[in-house]
């Protein structure tokens, strides 16, 4: 079989799924059959985040396709991550059925709490697999296909789309924040049992989520990867580089944009699906505009327009973030308003950016 | 001077005298201190039929004392002591209670309760004694006393004061008071038997806000006998429903425009840096914070009242040298580059954030409001919390000195012809770096200065800037981008929409509907209400 020319030319992609294929082995390995004493042993914890690593490395490749190839600054990507969860969320909210503190074999623990007498019409469904699997796509997608349909076709760019994309996500967040949305209010929604029949504390559980992790991301990059390199991932940089040319051109400019947006929101759901059930909860806080900005500068350090740099950018302030919180929680915050400043102001391309010209200068 | 001393002192002496006998004719004989006593002390072993007349008999007697004494009375404070035989007011509880002689007021000090008796009331009695009162105030010389009297009736009317309140009013003098008394009067009428009377009672008092009047009309609107008096209770209730209506618009008027000047004030340096420069200034909102912290800092060293002065030049200061200091060290290397500004900005926001946090901590402090800025002021029947008002009045100030600057001063001439147009500005010899360098300044003090405002509304915290950042760059976007009055109007517009939205939907969805609507709008307008024309829009 031989590789299409669209991979064999992109060395750093090939770099990164052969490194996902290695940690995708490795790491079941190393959790499941070394044993607990020995110090190659990667606990259930380690796993954990790295499958959220690789969840965010997901986002941020959707933030990337948009706002690296397209020029799209989306603030809201965190909104459409945060839907697939929810959308996930409650799949695994009614897979607890009458386990859960008041026992209602229908009704999540919190609407007992509140007094429901029954379930809202759009918690219907949510009991099948295969339902929530395709809302988690379907519904970010939809919000973005109509956010994104009105938003371009009506030209609005630049800074103005990116604040009314925060927007978005800070309305997103005040209406999960309330108990009447039905969503389980502040608390969001948590204590899930078990996914598909197997427990979810399980390891083996936890290490067949991470391997679909890495998969997702690796499916997600090639796609991508695929779509920039066809005729339309020309016109998505002739879109960012010069709209109004590409528009008298003939292209519906809007239409493309539209539809990125709603692919690129999709892989953002997908990715905030396989990060619920690894995390354990789900809630308004993760529509924070806080998080969306996170994104981007994950895409920013790691080198935008380039979708193995926005990998590269996730696993690295993350593993930063996890690291500083934990030993210095007070510098944290100082780091990443330093990181946004310093990446701005001295690698405009990021990490990707300052390789490639270490390259072309070698 | 000497030699016509004694002709003085006899003219003097005339027009006493005769002062003193027009006082005498004029107003009835005082009742003599014994005349007092006496009916007092016939309380003592009355019945309560009995102590009924006396009451009557006391509110006849003109002496200054009877109110005082009946007051006591109604609170059971009225004693009789047996030894020496008086009635006197007591205040206190428990064992020991310190005494007065009723009559004189000649203060007896403490004694034991053994050696007292209390006068016992009822509540009918109690009603009467009110009822006596009110009449008694009712020819009190202090206006305000009438007036008090006058309202104590509407409270309690009782068809058997009318007759005083009528005598009364045709010796009133007030004009309030005079209202007061004709409402009265109606509402005895009332329930008057006869039912034109209760008709035109009814059309007197439709729109009056006070509550009993209300309940008796509604009373008169449900229940009257006579179809057309119903009719007119009917109408009249409705008219105090519109009042009533009228009045709660108006507070959720000056709610929603309490609320538009705080948007305005952390909207307006805002306008200046995106909407002048066509910079997206992430840490505004912390910019508005260190106004706060700085507010906190000032009353630290000053007395409350005298530190608003103080902290608002200071404020400005402050946050202006932060901004002229992010726009010299990280913007101006970014002109033309919107979305990297945006990022590097916000940077600096989550620097400014946790600097806050760690150097004060992540606790919020509190920051005190002066005395001149609590209470209340009351319009009519309309009372607004003072702290908001000045707030509105603040934030007109601001307003106005900031399109002066950008209008009347040098400066602000600079930054209008940098904003225009840059590389002509440049040509004509203004010097495009120091004028950035200013604007940004210029905004960011805005902002400190903000943050004054904002210590006195809301908590000072490390998260304050983040809650207004996103609705300060909704009112720019709606107003138009770089159109201060456009920022005005919107300011004005989403406040007082929030606040219409709030009673039927509550504040946070009140919010989110808000949001939504500023979405859809941009989507219509994507320049906002007032839009910039010709070529700088096209930037």
């Amino acid at each position: 079989m031989r590789l299409p020319s669209w991979l064999l030319s992109d060395r750093a992609g090939l770099i990164l799924l052969a490194a996902l294929a290695v940690i995708g082995i490795v790491v079941p390995v190393l959790n499941l059959l070394v044993p607990a004493d020995h110090p190659l042993h990667l606990t259930a914890y380690t796993v954990t985040l790295l499958g959220k690593y690789l969840c965010y490395a997901l986002l941020a490749v959707a933030v990337d396709l948009v706002w690296g190839y397209m020029g799209i600054l989306s603030l809201g990507h965190a909104a459409f991550f945060t839907l697939g969860g929810y959308c996930f969320g409650m799949y695994l909210m009614r897979q607890i059925g009458t386990r859960g503190v008041y026992g209602d074999p229908v009704l999540p623990d919190f609407m007992v709490f509140l007094n429901w007498k029954e379930l809202p019409w759009y918690w219907h469904g949510f009991d099948q697999f295969w339902f929530a699997a395709l809302m988690v796509v379907i519904v970010p997608g939809l919000l973005a296909f109509v956010f994104g349909w009105f938003a371009f076709r009506s030209r609005v760019s630049g800074v103005y789309l990116s604040i009314i994309t925060q927007a978005l996500t800070y309305a997103l967040m005040l209406a999960f924040f309330r108990n009447e949305m039905g969503f389980g209010g502040n608390n969001g929604l948590t204590d899930f049992k078990d996914i598909l029949g197997y427990p979810l504390h399980a390891d083996s559980t936890r290490i067949a989520l991470f391997v679909l992790s890495a998969l997702a991301l690796a499916g997600g990059y090639l796609v991508c990867r695929w779509l920039v390199s066809t005729r339309m991932g020309r016109v998505l940089a002739a879109i960012r580089d010069a709209e109004d040319r590409t528009r008298f051109l003939g292209y519906r400019v809007e239409r493309v944009k539209a539809l990125i947006f709603t692919f690129s929101a999709m892989l953002a759901g997908i990715a905030g699906a396989l990060y619920v059930p690894q995390v354990g909860i789900i809630n308004p806080g993760e529509f924070s505009p806080l998080n969306s900005i996170e994104a981007v500068i994950w895409v920013a350090v790691g080198g935008r327009g380039a979708l193995v740099g926005a990998v590269v950018g996730a696993v690295l302030v993350n593993y930063a973030k996890t690291w500083l919180t934990g030993a210095l929680p007070e510098v944290w915050l100082f780091a990443l308003g330093g990181l946004f400043v310093a990446v701005t102001l001295f690698l405009p391309y990021g990490i990707i950016g300052l390789l490639r010209r270490r390259e072309a200068m070698a | 001077m000497p030699v016509c001393a004694p002709a003085c002192v006899r003219l003097k002496l005339i027009l006493f005298l005769l002062a003193l006998t027009l006082c005498c004719g004029s107003l009835p004989a005082r009742a003599s201190d014994d005349a007092l006593r006496t009916t007092l002390l016939q309380l003592h072993d009355a019945d309560f039929d009995s102590k009924a007349t006396l009451i009557e008999t006391l509110a006849a007697l003109d002496h200054p004392r009877v109110a005082l004494i009946l007051n006591a009375l109604s609170a059971s404070q009225l004693y009789y002591q047996a030894d020496p035989e008086r009635i006197v007011i007591g205040t206190g509880d428990g064992a020991e209670i310190t005494i007065e002689d009723a009559v004189s007021g000649a203060a007896l000090g403490p004694v034991t309760k053994r050696d007292l008796e209390r006068i016992t009331t009822n509540n009918q009695m109690r009603s009467l004694i009110e009822d006596r009162l009110a009449s008694l105030g009712l020819s009190s010389a202090d206006p305000q006393q009438r007036r008090a009297a006058v309202e104590s009736f509407l409270r309690n009317p009782d068809p058997a004061g009318a007759e005083r309140l009528k005598a009364r009013l045709a010796v009133e003098t007030d004009s309030k008071i005079k209202e007061l008394l004709t409402l009265s009067l109606a509402l005895v009428d009332l329930s008057s038997p006869d039912a034109a009377v209760r008709t035109k009672a009814a059309e007197a008092l439709g729109g009056q806000l006070q509550p009993e009047i209300r309940g008796q009309l509604a009373k008169a609107a449900a229940e009257d006998p006579d179809p057309a008096t119903r009719e007119a209770a009917q109408r009249a209730v409705s008219r105090t429903e519109f009042r009533l209506q009228l009045l709660g618009g108006a507070e959720t008027l000056f709610f929603g425009l309490s609320l538009g000047s705080v948007l305005i004030l952390a909207a307006i340096g805002l306008a200046v840096t995106f909407g002048v420069m066509g910079v997206i200034n992430m840490a505004h909102g912390e910019l508005m914070m260190i106004g706060a912290y700085t507010t906190w800092l000032v009353q630290q060293w000053l007395p409350v009242n005298w530190s608003l002065p103080v902290a608002i030049p200071l404020a400005f200061l402050v946050a202006g040298l932060m901004g002229i200091a992010i726009e010299r060290g990280i913007i101006r290397f970014l002109y033309g580059r919107p979305l990297e500004t945006l990022l590097a900005t916000f940077g600096v926001s989550l620097i400014l954030q946790q600097a806050v946090r760690s150097i004060f901590s992540p606790l919020n402090r509190s920051v005190a409001t002066p005395d001149w800025m609590s209470g209340t002021l009351a319009f009519g029947p309309l009372e607004l919390t003072l702290n908001r008002l000045v707030i509105v009045g603040f934030c007109i100030a601001v307003f106005a000195l900031l399109w002066l600057a950008l209008q009347r001063t040098r400066l602000g001439l600079e930054v209008r012809a940098v904003a225009q147009n840059r590389a002509m500005a440049r040509a004509m010899g203004v010097r495009s770096a120091r004028v950035d360098a200013l604007t940004f300044g210029l905004g960011s003090g805005i902002a400190g200065v903000a943050g004054v405002a904002l210590s006195q509304l809301t908590n000072v915290g490390p998260n304050l800037g983040q809650s207004y950042i996103v609705d300060s760059f909704m009112v720019v976007v709606f107003g138009g981008v770089g159109n201060l009055w456009g920022t005005l109007v919107a300011g004005l517009s989403l406040g007082v929409a929030n606040k219409l939205l709030e009673p039927w939907s509550g504040a946070v969805l009140a919010k989110i509907v808000v949001l939504i609507f500023l979405i859809l709008f941009i989507q219509k307008r994507p320049r906002g209400l007032f839009p910039q024309r010709g070529r700088a829009a096209e930037v």
